[in-house]
């Protein structure tokens, strides 16, 4: 974009445009609230753990309620729940983006390629992807993650990965059918250009908006699997994440204990992130779908 | 009927492939699973001759090429041999089941159908009065929705539970009482139900309100409905029998997606509460390491999601005439 910028009048309707789409995208309140929160967490994942100092550093302040000292109290050993749950936040978004980005690769790969392709690929891959939607998923995760238990991170991702790519698959799968008979695909077809190229090109493309709020819920579901087996304790307990801080609230019976502070602020958080990756979602939908907006009287509007 | 049997066909493919993936699962465990099983379970007390080969089978990890476990395996899960269970010792797997399965399957189903219902209600009218407050709440089902089920547990148990005592902490009826249809017992339950059934609701409604919603506000927007206006028909009859009675059609379409994730979330929350159901039942099998238990638990509730789904379908089918005549 920048470099445009110098070159005069031409490219003056092309600015117009693109600062009309960011006016409009802003003038959505629900994807400005959305990436403000978003935000703010991904400062905390980036910068937090050098800030926050150590989080299993016990002290002698055990189990103690929120104070001036200790913003969100202490765990039962004396260790802030703040400092934790700040750590935490970058665990809980890397496990989160990784398997989404995982997830999303191999949804394109089966969606986009089968719904291409066609024929009796498109029939299995489409089977296939039908039958992980059906199959819940967490009973098989926490299935596997019991059988190969301590395997760390990678695991937990791939295993989360494995069982969340059916749905967006299938929806791309649907909205490739659609495009593939388009006239500029045939038209690209007609001038001979090669199949993954037509993909690429003609086809990727057109679907990024679909494939960037399928990889929104991807992260969300994947921050809500991963907090759930790490909660059962399926999950490596030295990674410290949001759910690992739930695990261990429970095992030592804050809830009985009435440390309120130690296991609502971790689900809060998850909730916090989900709610604000669902909010760019919809904002998203919204700034590309006008019918789904808000009517909402503006002054001044043409 | 072409309907139904292509149905059938698909849930058919895809028990097949649930049966053949927990096949090849005990593969994962490192070490003897079947040497560590017995091992554990002569500690508990005798043993009965053949339960070894019983567990092997079930296992998939009988003598012979991957063929005979294959079709060994097949056996023992059609006729529901599947062993005795570690943790309950020296219980069958399938007693232990039968003693879980109807708790969630009534918790869980009572709850998704009240959900859906709520949800679809609030969706239509949320979508009809674009703007009200109403529809104003809409975004803020997003955070519910990213509740994770177990938190949104925690937080309800403690409130009612520790903080104002008003509904028991724990369990699915009263301990001191027989299980049967008496007064006593079914008050007690509906009592130990209400926590979680309300975690189902809050959690899943904002889902189903939020499609709803959109559907109705784009099904608004169709040529039909104007003309059902302007024929001077009553508001209420376009709104439900007009625009409703459509936008519905994808949220029944996707209940297989949200029926999962509600299992999913329901398994997990039922540890919270120690309700007495398969998720608790399969935490118990994970922490005390019992293959067999572990292996029924995922095959029992897949099914009954994979049913659950056939019946949905079989809905939409009837309530939809176009996928019937559908190729």
């Amino acid at each position: 974009m920048t470099a445009t910028l110098p070159t005069a009048t031409p490219a003056a309707p092309e600015r117009a445009a693109g600062l009309g789409l960011l006016r409009l995208a802003l003038r959505s309140r629900r994807l400005a609230l959305g990436l403000g929160v978003l935000a703010v967490f991904a400062l905390t994942a980036v910068i937090g753990p050098w800030l926050a100092g150590d989080p299993d550093a016990v002290s002698v302040d055990l189990g103690q309620a929120p104070s001036g000292a200790h913003w969100l109290g202490t765990t039962q050993t004396g260790q802030d729940v703040f400092a934790q749950l700040v750590v935490s936040a970058r665990g809980t978004l890397v496990i989160g983006a990784a398997a989404a980005v995982i997830a999303t690769v191999v949804s394109v790969v089966i969606g986009i390629g089968g719904g291409f392709l066609g024929g009796v690929a498109d029939e299995t891959l489409s089977l296939i992807s039908n039958v992980f939607l059906v199959i819940p998923g967490l009973p098989l995760v926490i299935v596997v993650a019991a059988y190969v238990k301590g395997d760390g991170v990678l695991s937990t991702v791939l295993v989360i990965a494995l069982t969340s790519w059916a749905a967006s698959a299938r929806v791309l799968r649907a909205q490739t059918l659609s495009l593939r008979g388009r006239d500029y695909v045939l038209a690209a077809r007609v001038y001979g250009e090669k199949r993954w190229r037509i993909v690429l090109v003609e086809i990727l493309p057109n679907e990024l908006a679909i494939i960037v709020s399928q990889f929104i819920h991807a992260v969300i579901f994947a921050v809500l699997t991963q907090a759930g087996l790490a909660f059962l304790g399926l999950a490596d307990p030295a990674y410290l994440t949001w759910g690992t801080m739930l695990y261990f609230a429970q095992n030592a019976e804050a809830l009985t204990g009435g440390a309120w502070w130690w296991f609502v602020p971790p689900g809060l958080c998850i909730a916090l992130l989900g709610a604000a990756l669902s909010l760019v979602s919809f904002g998203l939908d919204e700034v590309l779908d006008p019918r789904l907006r808000t009517r909402r009287p503006r002054k001044g509007a043409r | 009927m072409r309907y139904v049997l292509r149905k059938l066909g698909f849930y058919a493919v895809a028990a097949w492939m649930a049966v053949t993936v927990n096949f090849f699962l005990p593969r994962l465990i490192p070490g003897d699973p079947v040497q560590l099983m017995m091992a554990r379970m002569s500690q508990s007390g005798p043993v009965e001759p053949g339960q070894e080969e019983a567990l092997a089978a079930m296992l998939g990890l009988s003598h012979g090429n991957l063929l005979t476990q294959y079709g060994d395996y097949l056996s023992s899960v059609v006729h529901l041999d599947f062993g005795l269970s570690v943790t309950y010792f020296p219980s069958p797997v399938t007693d232990v089941l039968h003693d879980a399965l109807p708790w969630t399957l009534v918790l869980v189903g009572a709850a998704t159908l009240i959900s859906f219902v709520l949800g679809l209600t609030l969706g239509t009218l949320a979508g009809w009065r674009r703007g009200s407050w109403l529809d104003s709440l809409v975004p803020s089902t997003t955070f519910l929705a990213a509740v994770p089920y177990f938190w949104l547990a925690l937080l309800l148990l403690y409130l009612f539970g520790q903080v104002w005592g008003v509904l028991p902490l724990g369990g699915g009826y009263d301990e001191t009482l027989d299980i049967g249809l008496n007064g006593d017992f079914l008050s007690s339950a509906l009592e130990h139900a209400v926590l979680p059934a309300a975690t189902i609701v809050l959690s899943s409604v904002g889902g189903w309100m939020l499609g709803m919603r959109n559907m109705m506000v784009s099904t608004l927007a169709e040529d039909y409905v104007t003309a059902a206006e302007a024929k001077g028909l009553r508001p209420r009859t376009v709104m439900v029998g007009y625009a409703a009675r459509n936008a519905v059609l994808p949220s029944v379409a996707g209940f297989a997606i949200s029926l999962g994730f509600i299992v999913s979330g329901s398994l997990v929350m039922e540890i919270v509460f120690s309700y007495p159901g398969m998720g608790f039942t399969l935490l118990q099998a994970v922490e005390n390491t019992d293959y067999p238990l572990m292996q029924a638990v995922f095959l029992v509730i897949t099914f009954a999601v994979l049913a659950a789904n056939f019946l949905v379908d079989l809905v939409y089918g009837f309530v939809d005439p176009r996928t019937r005549q559908a190729r």
